[in-house]
């Protein structure tokens, strides 16, 4: 007990500023990625990306994106992995689609898209887990499953929902403030809940102790499997949203909605700096990738490039950043 | 008597009609550690599975506290006090040490927000009750960052937080340097210190000698030796009476000693 007070046994306190930089580096390389990518842009075309225009068709998706991004990182770093949340971004924006386009409140068309987004990633969650399944085959099944449900459902007709246009909901879920879409408030409030939930919150520890050693957290009595499936439910949760939002985005929904996301989102969670190994990750990293995919596309175009690059770029920036990711990140064992 | 910690009476587990356990007696008192030793194959590691609840002795009883306990599992062995630490499998390593602390007993505040602060404090608290500071390291270091001496040092924490009377370490410092055990053996006299107990496993006779306070060399499933280090007095007599039980041919190096406390 006399080692207490030796001054050299008391543990260092780093500078709040320093252990900032230490527990970001992830974010931190993919905003520095970020910067650079945008800077080529603008070097390739000042006039374009000095006009908001750009950045306005960039914010009105990004949300989309950022909705199953954020909860992918959760996915991951618990040791998962879900293909079939684009499958559940349409079944959830099908019912709100059908709330709608039967004349029922949009709201409740909303909670009741976001209820089933729920129930889905809850039976997935459970099928995953308590069927001892890898999550990356059974998710890959379980989405051809839904989304062959709704094509022999709907007969793969699209459903148009204009009349959402005019509506409370619409404007306060989905409008814009002067020339800023709103949706991007609600993605930032999204991000900072999750950032909450992970880094601060009882569940995201558990999360993190699960995906590094779950022979150790079941030990300290930790319900492994619960942790795994509430992950699910959290992901169902967010392609809900992502479903939704792309419906009033572009007023119709189809049967192929979320398809195109299955492959940006996660290209984005891994640019963003989360290894693939489980048990740590970053949120602010994920958005950051999220950011950087939905710019690639837009950028290239705009910077004078003929469309036939973007694939080309878009690998390139993916594997740069890895590359960048695994020098600048020690896996501990 | 009311030192009694734990006490095992004829306790036995076989599998089929091979018997891994043959009918076991010992006891760990309050504060006292007890060195555990044994050839691969002796029983050691399902004597530590029926105490910590993992593995059902068949037949025989266990007291804590002097009280018969029935149906013995890993929830009874946790409310006696008991926390095993696995050398391998104990710590989630890519966490800090923080985290690894309270795993499954976060300190919450509201709606299952992390109490962050306090949970800091008490971090620093409970390594500086074992002895484990250091100038190079926080409780928000990352435990991979750590040494084997020092992980195991997290550990013990953790163990000593969830209010563990008797921490089972099973093979502590095998893969560990000399330094890396010393350690190791700080942390444990301090747990002593504290009154608690603890139950050492290891291969390595000079380490498991230099610790503990009594030991228990285990032999084909029965309890061939049961001493206090005063007693056998050198590491050496120890050595000698683990190479008697491998090989019994020559005379018991320790007869003598037994007789004499056979006698008492």
């Amino acid at each position: 007990m006399t080692e207490t007070s030796d001054p050299r046994n008391q543990s260092i306190q780093l500078s709040w500023a320093r252990r900032l930089v230490l527990q970001n580096r992830a974010s931190i390389g993919t905003f520095a990625v970020f910067v650079v990518m945008m800077a080529l842009f603008f070097y390739g075309n000042p006039k374009v990306f000095s006009d908001y225009r750009i950045y306005y068709s960039v914010l009105m998706t990004l949300p989309v994106a950022i909705f199953v991004v954020v909860p992918m990182v959760f996915l991951v770093t618990v040791g998962e992995i879900d293909l079939s949340f684009p499958a559940v971004m349409a079944f959830s924006a099908w019912i709100f689609a059908l709330g709608v386009q039967s004349g029922y409140d949009p709201f409740l068309s909303v909670l009741a898209g976001l209820a089933v987004g729920i129930v889905l990633g809850c039976a997935i969650g459970a099928i995953v887990v308590y069927g001892g399944l890898s999550s990356l085959v059974a998710t890959l099944g379980l989405s051809f499953l839904i989304r062959g449900a709704i094509l022999i459902a709907t007969g793969g007709k699209s459903i148009a929902v204009v009349s959402l246009k005019d509506t409370l909901t619409y404007q306060t879920l989905s409008g814009t403030v002067g020339s800023f879409p709103v949706q991007m408030i609600w993605a930032v409030i999204f991000v900072a809940l999750s950032v909450l939930l992970y880094n601060r919150h009882k569940f995201g520890a558990r999360v993190h102790c699960v995906g590094d050693n779950p022979d150790s957290a079941a030990q300290m009595g930790i319900d492994t499997r619960r942790v795994r499936v509430y992950t699910f439910v959290f992901m169902g949760f967010g392609a809900a949203l992502a479903g939704i939002f792309s419906t009033m985005i572009n007023f119709t929904w189809w049967p192929t909605a979320g398809d195109s996301y299955l492959l940006p989102t996660l290209a984005a969670v891994f640019v963003g700096g989360t290894p693939t190994w489980g048990g740590i990750g970053t949120i602010i990293g994920g958005t950051l990738g999220a950011v950087i995919v939905s710019f690639i596309q837009v950028g290239i175009v705009s910077a004078g490039l003929d469309g036939f690059y973007v694939q080309f770029f878009n690998g390139l920036i993916i594997i740069l950043s890895l590359l960048g990711h695994r020098w600048n990140q020690i896996r501990y064992r | 008597m009311s030192d009694r910690l734990i006490e095992l009476k004829e306790v036995k587990k076989s599998y089929g009609n091979v018997f891994a356990v043959g009918g076991v007696n010992m006891h760990i008192d309050r504060g006292e550690v007890v060195g555990l030793l044994g050839d691969n194959g002796a029983g050691k590691s399902t004597l530590i599975k029926i105490l910590s609840g993992v593995v059902r002795p068949t037949a025989g009883e266990i007291l804590v506290r002097g009280k018969p306990v029935s149906g013995w599992n890993a929830g009874k062995s946790r409310d006696a006090g008991i926390e095993t630490v696995f050398q391998d499998r104990a710590l989630a390593v890519q966490q800090t040490i923080v985290r690894n602390i309270f795993m499954g007993r976060e300190i919450t505040t509201v709606l299952g927000m992390l109490d962050i602060e306090k949970q800091r404090s008490e971090a620093e608290r409970l390594m500086r009750e074992i002895g484990f500071t250091s100038k190079v390291f926080s409780p928000d270091s990352i435990v991979g960052q750590l040494s084997g001496g020092e992980r195991q040092g997290v550990a013990i924490a953790r163990a000593i937080y969830n209010k563990a009377d008797l921490i089972i370490l099973d093979e502590p410092t095998t893969a560990l340097s000399l330094t890396e055990t010393e350690k190791v053996f700080r942390f444990v006299r301090n747990v002593r210190e504290s009154g608690r107990s603890i139950l050492f496993i290891g291969h390595n006779i000079h380490h498991v000698y230099d610790i503990a306070d009594r030991f228990v060399v285990m032999d084909r499933g029965r309890v061939a030796l049961e001493i206090t280090k005063a007693r056998v007095g050198s590491a050496d007599k120890l050595i000698a009476f683990m190479e008697h039980i491998a090989h019994p041919n020559g005379p018991n190096p320790l007869a003598d000693i037994l007789a004499r406390q056979g006698a008492a």
